[in-house]
């Protein structure tokens, strides 16, 4: 009864999407403003539904409902209910769900919240929204249905995934799906204002939050995603170029790109091509990840069981979608290409280089990510993996660096280049530095540049708050401040561990220390332990340094549904670094391998990507604050 | 939480299950240990760096996208046997590398060599660099002063 | 920006789809085939595993007869599958050599003993490494090596009955 429930709740949003979409169509095309005042209600109906479909299958988790085949498939009634939860979006299907919710959902938060839009397109908006949303209905209803049933009914499902078991799962999708679905708002945005040729300041500020929030939750997401495989995938890595995670760093490029383009049409009536472009690519970046990972088309650990037909279908919605927004660009920018001038040495032309470097990175990552496609085509089995991306993106993100040290010292509409070199006198003293001093460890070239540039991107970041009245500081400051100090933190973090970790392999007996860094581990010994749905050996490990000894308890940890087993890592966080250890296994003398790393400063990468979402949390609040303020004045005056 | 006799009995089928389970891993692996060199250190720090950082370049072939450095499987470690054993006895790492991508083809590297397939791979950057310095241009000459 | 320009991303995106479609329409394939196969066989001298059957050198391979060498093991289950049409090829007259990976010897001699024994020598490949030379990624793979010391062939996975003449074909083309 509920999966019917909710099958029908997703053919019923999937109607309303038709219907959204030839509202708006034919009030656009017509101009009737009757047509049109029925398009919001009508999108903010579909979102409610949508979530409704969501809801009912997460109940059906819950419940360990084994008639339906997803449940069966993924789940089992021996799970903690936290992972029956979760695990409605730890498969295909119910993720497919999920991002079709928050797709509708962010429809329909246009519908009510955005005020500020000419009506006209704010109709094209929504239209646009619900073409996207009619596409991807029909996949899910035709081609992926989360609520089919499975007859006669099994005893007990397969379980999920070990790996899945975890909080990042209850976390890291919907954070992640909140942003790259998220982009869709933009993406619509662009759409109705090329429909509606109204591209301009007033476009912009009214795209600007919808932007930001995305890109804070895409920002989070990512974060968490790198902090959840580093804990649990055990070899102490926290980023592998690997397809999926390419997948969801290509939005986030495009997004940060789009991020400064808006400010700059929003205030300076500049960039109109550009940011039109980068919110028709951000969005795209994301469908097409979507599809390079339901596709089966590239292989990888995070990749979902797929299916070549669904990958057809997904990408025929692709060449749609894609193409039609393309298209359309191509055919309407001219006509709205205007906008103020600028020096190539301003604020501007430092936004521009931003926006340009972002978008060569964005395609070293695609074409890298696709390559070994295009090599199979050609009869080669080849592989693309972090050798390439760090030696081809590495260096042009350092560049980048640069230019964000120096783009917010930078004046609007023209600057003096000497000027400019003078006040970015702290930031280079302190880059020298950092690389003189670096000097003396020799790290690797890469580290090295980073570490500097992180020191210099420091000092930069808060220059802009350098001999001003911080109390009469907008909000939105901060948020540049803090979002940018957070990229120096994080990059930090990246160069430290790429540089300084220490890696100790060793097989032991009860009682022998082994040493990593400034640590000396010694296992005490080994116990089984039950928990809710696993088994496991224990092992008790002291680590010593200097005066202090803590406690650390990895496990080797067995399911039963699916059989597998895991390794669950220990950590210890310290304020200089982390001692991660992993225990191994017996080598029948009664000896227990051991793996155990100490990465100096690591940390730093995911307080570094919160303070980045930070950042654009304060400019968004501070945005907003500044815009109600000038509402009133209006309002007042 | 739970009671003191309960967690005494949960920790008697602990133990039988762990070592059930103990026996039931090393029955469904290959019954013989893994090379000595496939979980242990070189004693020389700089040989074992070097050994390192070629394993995180090399692809584990029976796995979904993993380096051997990061893989549990057999065959991984059976290759980082080998590329230890060869860093010690002196051999360069581009030489073991190619080595293996004389068995294997290029998909056992991650580092695709320079070749008639992958020089568009290797170009992108700088032609991207490029492009996007053109389009920059282009942006301020007909706005610059 | 000229006209011409502002189409350049819709022909972007149009090439890219281009790739991805071919890539969908002939899926790369997950199995690793050996880079050796037209090449010598790497040298190589491996101890014997069970009792009473000789170890496994390179040598064997040069005796001017085509020969072939299948990569097994104990703990295989394909392997099992693909015994009988082994025994098969054996009774045709075709010389098979074992190669036992990561194996011992009485889980071996079990192996021979439940599932039949084609194997003139067996060679034991305790660290893969004479695997690795061959550029075999798993087990079971069957190489046709011909009379001069050449890999002629590699069958990645288990025999099957019509995988047999396309074997026996092999052998006959390497005399």
């Amino acid at each position: 009864m509920i999966a019917e429930a909710g099958l029908a709740a997703l053919w019923f949003a999937g109607a309303l999407a038709a219907l959204q979409l030839a509202l708006a169509t034919i009030g656009i095309a017509r101009g009737r403003e009757d047509v049109t005042a029925a398009v919001r209600p009508v999108a903010i109906v579909q979102g409610l539904l949508a979530l409704l479909a969501m809801v009912l299958l997460i109940y059906v988790f819950l419940d360990s409902d084994m008639s339906v085949k997803l449940v069966v498939e993924n789940s089992h009634s021996a799970k903690p209910w936290i992972y029956k939860f979760a695990g409605a979006w730890g498969n295909h299907e119910g993720s497919m769900l999920l991002w079709v919710t928050i797709l509708g959902l962010a429809g329909g938060a246009v519908a009510v919240f955005e005020r500020s839009l000419p009506e006209r397109t704010l109709v094209a908006t929504l239209g646009a929204q619900a073409a996207i949303a009619l596409g991807f209905y029909a996949f899910l209803l035709f081609s992926s249905n989360p609520f089919a049933r499975l007859s006669p009914a099994p005893a007990d499902g397969l379980g999920l995934n070990p790996l899945l078991q975890d909080p990042g799962l209850a976390f890291h999708p919907p954070t992640l799906y909140t942003g790259y679905v998220g982009l869709s708002v933009a993406f619509s945005f662009a759409v109705g204002a090329l429909v509606t040729r109204d591209v301009g300041p007033a476009f912009a500020k009214a795209m600007r939050p919808w932007v930001l929030i995305a890109w804070i939750f895409l920002t989070l997401g990512i974060t968490a995603g790198s902090y959840w495989a580093y804990y649990e995938l055990g070899w102490g890595g926290w980023w592998f170029w690997d397809p999926v995670e390419n997948a969801s760093l290509m939005p986030w490029l495009a997004a940060t790109a789009l991020l400064h383009s808006v400010t700059v049409l929003a205030t300076r009536d500049g960039l109109r091509a550009w940011t039109i472009m980068l919110a028709v690519v951000a969005f795209s970046m994301s469908m097409i990840g979507t599809f390079l990972v339901r596709s089966g088309i590239l292989t990888s650990v995070h990749a979902f069981a797929v299916d070549p037909e669904r990958g057809a279908f997904i990408l025929a919605l692709l060449a749609i979608y894609i193409g039609g927004a393309l298209a359309l660009f191509g055919a309407r920018i001219g006509t709205v290409r205007a906008g103020t001038t600028f020096d190539p040495v301003s604020r501007e032309g430092g936004l521009v280089a931003n926006n340009l470097l972002l978008s060569v990175i964005l395609g070293i990552v695609l074409i890298g990510t696709l390559y070994p496609i295009v090599a199979a085509s050609f009869g080669v089995q080849l592989s693309v993996g972090p050798p390439f991306f760090n030696k081809a993106a590495g260096p042009i993100a350092l560049l980048l660096v640069a230019v964000m040290a120096v783009g917010p010292l930078l004046r609007w509409r023209r600057d003096d280049a000497r000027a400019v070199i003078r006040r970015s006198l702290a930031p280079i003293i302190a880059t020298l530095l950092a690389a003189i001093a670096l000097l003396f460890v020799r790290p690797g070239i890469l580290p090295w540049a980073g570490l500097s540039l992180a020191a210099g991107l420091a000092v930069a970041s808060v220059a802009p708050l350098w001999k001003r009245n911080l109390r009469r500081t907008p909000l939105f400051t901060y948020g540049m401040v803090v979002a940018h100090l957070g990229i120096a933190v994080s990059l930090a973090g990246m160069a430290s561990d790429s540089a300084f970790t220490q890696e100790t392999l060793v097989a032991v007996r009860t009682g022998e220390p082994a040493r990593v860094g400034p640590y000396s581990v010694t296992l005490d010994g080994i116990s089984p332990v039950i928990g809710d749905n696993w088994s496991a050996l224990e092992a008790r490990l002291t680590a010593r340094r200097g005066t202090s000894a803590r406690v650390m308890h990895p496990q080797l940890r067995f399911f039963s549904n699916p059989p597998t087993s895991t390794n669950e890592s220990a950590i210890l966080t310290v304020l200089d670094g982390q001692l991660y250890t992993v225990l191994g296994q017996p080598d029948g003398q009664g000896r227990w391998q051991l793996r155990l790393w100490w990465k100096p400063f690591v940390t730093l990468i995911w307080l570094g990507g919160t303070m980045i979402a930070l950042g654009g949390l304060l400019s968004l609040v501070g945005r907003m604050r500044r815009e109600r303020r000038a509402a009133m004045r209006e309002y007042w005056a | 939480m739970t009671a003191y006799g309960i967690r005494d009995a949960r920790r008697k089928i602990g133990v039988t299950v762990g070592l059930v389970l103990l026996s039931s891993i090393a029955s469904a692996q290959p019954s013989t240990p893994p090379a000595p060199y496939a979980n242990t250190q070189l004693a020389d720090p700089a040989k074992e760096a070097s050994a390192r950082a070629l394993m995180e370049t090399l692809r584990c072939l029976v796995c979904q996208g993993q380096s051997i450095a990061d893989s549990d499987a057999d065959m991984a470690a059976d290759m980082r046997a080998l590329v230890r054993e060869r860093i010690a006895a002196g051999e360069k790492p581009a030489s073991i590398r190619d080595w293996l991508v004389a068995r294997y083809g290029d998909y056992v590297t991650y580092d695709p060599p320079l070749s008639g397939v992958t020089w568009p791979l290797w170009l992108a950057p700088i032609v991207l660099l490029a492009a996007g310095g053109w389009i920059a241009r282009t942006s301020f000459r007909r706005r610059g002063r | 920006m000229k006209r011409v320009a502002l189409w350049a991303p819709l022909a972007i995106f149009a090439l890219l789809f281009a790739v991805v479609v071919s890539g969908l329409i002939r899926p790369a394939g997950t199995t690793i085939k050996s880079a050796m196969v037209g090449k010598p066989l790497p040298r190589f001298t491996l101890p014997p595993i069970v009792a009473g059957k000789p170890g496994l050198g390179s040598a064997t391979f040069a005796e001017g007869q085509p020969r072939l060498l299948n990569v097994f093991a104990s703990w295989c289950v394909p392997c099992i599958a693909e015994a009988p049409q082994l025994m098969r090829l054996k009774a045709l007259g075709v010389p098979i050599d074992g190669l036992a990976v990561r194996d011992t010897g009485p889980a071996v001699a079990g192996f021979l003993r439940r599932n039949g024994d084609p194997y003139a020598r067996i060679g034991s490949d305790a660290q893969s490494a004479v695997q690795l030379s061959l550029g075999s990624s798993g087990v079971p793979e069957t190489f046709v090596i011909d009379g001069r010391g050449i890999v002629v062939k590699q069958h990645i996975g288990d025999i099957r009955a019509d995988d047999v003449a396309g074997i026996l074909q092999a052998v006959k083309d390497a005399q």
